[in-house]
């Protein structure tokens, strides 16, 4: 059975500095896969690889065994959900952010309410101004709108480091029962207590690669971890 | 009335105007007597020789072509300014030639189609030029505002684009504000018009010797002509250089921030 996501060789360059520089990797169809790692490892890059928006120097990056850069990237990115790091929300009201990530067939609040619930809000909040809301609110409400889209696969990219603790783990138990509905999770996060939380399956990175072993059981002991040696790479995780 | 005539002497004497900004320059320690000098010399220097020019372009017995190559070449010059003043646009050379030339083409279809001035050189240049002059300051401030709104809302158009949306749609809310930004300059002006500052095609009317309300009605004509020529360019350059800063595969590229 094809993986979730695969990186080979996959490289990403910004001016002459590479960012990330991973051989061979692939993460689980299922459940939530944590990509952790200290600062600037690369993960936010990794993440970002799987929707497109952001598209390797050099390598493939394959969806359940499609090479992405084969795929419409417009469909593509309606087929993998992204929520950002801080809230995005648009100009409007709840239901003018869920107007924009709608299908044009789209006819209805049904569709706008359920995604609200899943995302831990009701449908009181279709006519509120997306501009008004808590930071915990705003970021639920772009949830619900990733998942208008009707997304095969959520990234999360450190979706709560802006949010208080209660909200946090409010939409940490809320990510735990989306992904035990069927939806594979990419969850980026620098916290190691978050991961340890939520993870069914770590990726770590350091210094922009996949880390060694030595360096993935230092990070996970909470100790600091330097960038990999040359050559010194792990294969898958 | 009288016309107005300036000879070398003339020029000489008005140097008084720039030395007195050196000796205030030097007095302050602003540290910009040199600039001073330096920007009224290229000045005087720059506009000899495109008088000389001028003179072969707008000779009675001059062929209209030449008057059309001289608004080509400046045309041209316009792009490669807007070029090196919105040097974080790749490729935006074309988008500004392109954006300016139908800003030119356009304006002069209507000035010379309607016969509202008569199609010879010394209409076709100093038309053109004030067309080319005002779109390409209008095609900068629109270059610049829309590279500005799409790299203060990155944040926003990434999450349109995640949605699915294509970089044209992601971009526009942003795009259609950096051209009403860049257009409002030009309608400010065009509705404080005479109450600040007398305008400078009437200006120079008035000094040879036209009378103002002549000197007015063509002032209107060129206003109207700016503003238009002003619109175009800024709506032609908005969707070019937004359409620069998106890939075919509809990511933003990354954009270098103003320091």
């Amino acid at each position: 059975m094809a993986r979730l996501f695969e990186f080979e060789k996959v490289q990403v360059d910004l001016g002459l500095r590479t960012v990330l520089d991973v051989d061979s990797l692939a993460t689980e169809d299922g459940g939530i896969t944590v990509l952790a790692g200290p600062s600037g490892a690369g993960k936010s890059t990794l993440l970002r690889l799987c929707n497109r928006l952001e598209a390797p120097t050099s390598g493939v990056v394959r969806f359940r065994g499609d090479d992405i850069a084969t795929l419409d990237p417009l469909s593509l990115r309606r087929r993998v959900g992204m929520v950002f790091q801080r809230p995005a929300t648009f100009p409007g009201t709840v239901r003018d952010n869920l107007l924009i990530a709608a299908a044009a067939e789209h006819a209805g609040d049904e569709p706008f309410i359920e995604a609200l619930e899943q995302a831990g809000l009701d449908r009181s909040f279709l006519d509120r101004i997306a501009d008004e809301l808590s930071g915990g609110e705003a970021q639920r409400v772009c949830l619900a709108r990733t998942l208008v889209t009707g997304p095969e696969v959520l990234l999360l990219d450190e979706p709560t480091s802006a949010l208080d603790r209660q909200t946090t783990v409010e939409l940490e138990a809320r990510a735990r029962s989306l992904a035990g509905t069927g939806f594979p999770m990419l969850w980026v996060s620098h916290d190691l207590a978050q991961a340890e939380r939520i993870a069914d399956e770590m990726v770590v990175l350091v210094g922009g690669r996949v880390a060694t072993d030595e360096q993935r059981a230092r990070f996970l002991a909470g100790g600091e971890v330097d960038s990999p040696v040359d050559g010194e790479q792990e294969g898958d995780r | 009335m009288t016309s107005t005539e300036v000879g070398f002497t003339g020029v000489a004497a008005s140097l008084v105007l720039v030395a007195a900004a050196v000796v205030l320059s030097a007095r302050q320690r602003l540290g910009v007597e040199r600039t001073i000098l330096w920007a009224a010399t290229r000045a005087l220097v720059q506009l000899l020789v495109v008088g000389s020019a001028l003179r072969l372009v707008l000779d009675d017995d001059a062929p209209v072509a030449l008057a059309l190559l001289w608004v080509v070449a400046m045309v041209v010059i316009a792009g490669l300014t807007v070029r090196h003043r919105a040097p974080e646009v790749p490729h935006i050379l074309p988008v500004a030639l392109v954006a300016i030339g139908i800003a030119t083409i356009a304006s002069q279809l209507v000035l010379f189609g309607l016969r509202i001035f008569p199609f010879e050189p010394v209409a076709i240049v100093p038309l053109a030029g004030m067309v080319v002059g005002n779109s390409m300051a209008s095609t900068v401030t629109a270059t610049r505002r829309v590279v500005a709104e799409l790299a203060d809302h990155r944040l926003e158009v990434e999450a349109r684009l995640a949605l699915g949306q294509p970089g044209n749609v992601a971009g526009r809310p942003y795009v259609r504000a950096a051209v009403r930004t860049a257009l409002t300059t030009q309608i400010e002006s065009t509705k404080t018009v005479g109450l600040i500052a007398l305008p400078g095609a009437m200006t120079g009317l008035i000094l040879a010797g036209v009378d103002p309300m002549d000197a007015v009605l063509v002032q209107v004509v060129v206003m109207y002509l700016i503003l238009g020529a002003a619109a175009t360019a800024t709506a032609v350059v908005g969707v070019g250089t937004s359409r620069r800063l998106f890939t075919a595969d509809h990511r933003l590229v990354r954009i270098a921030r103003e320091a």
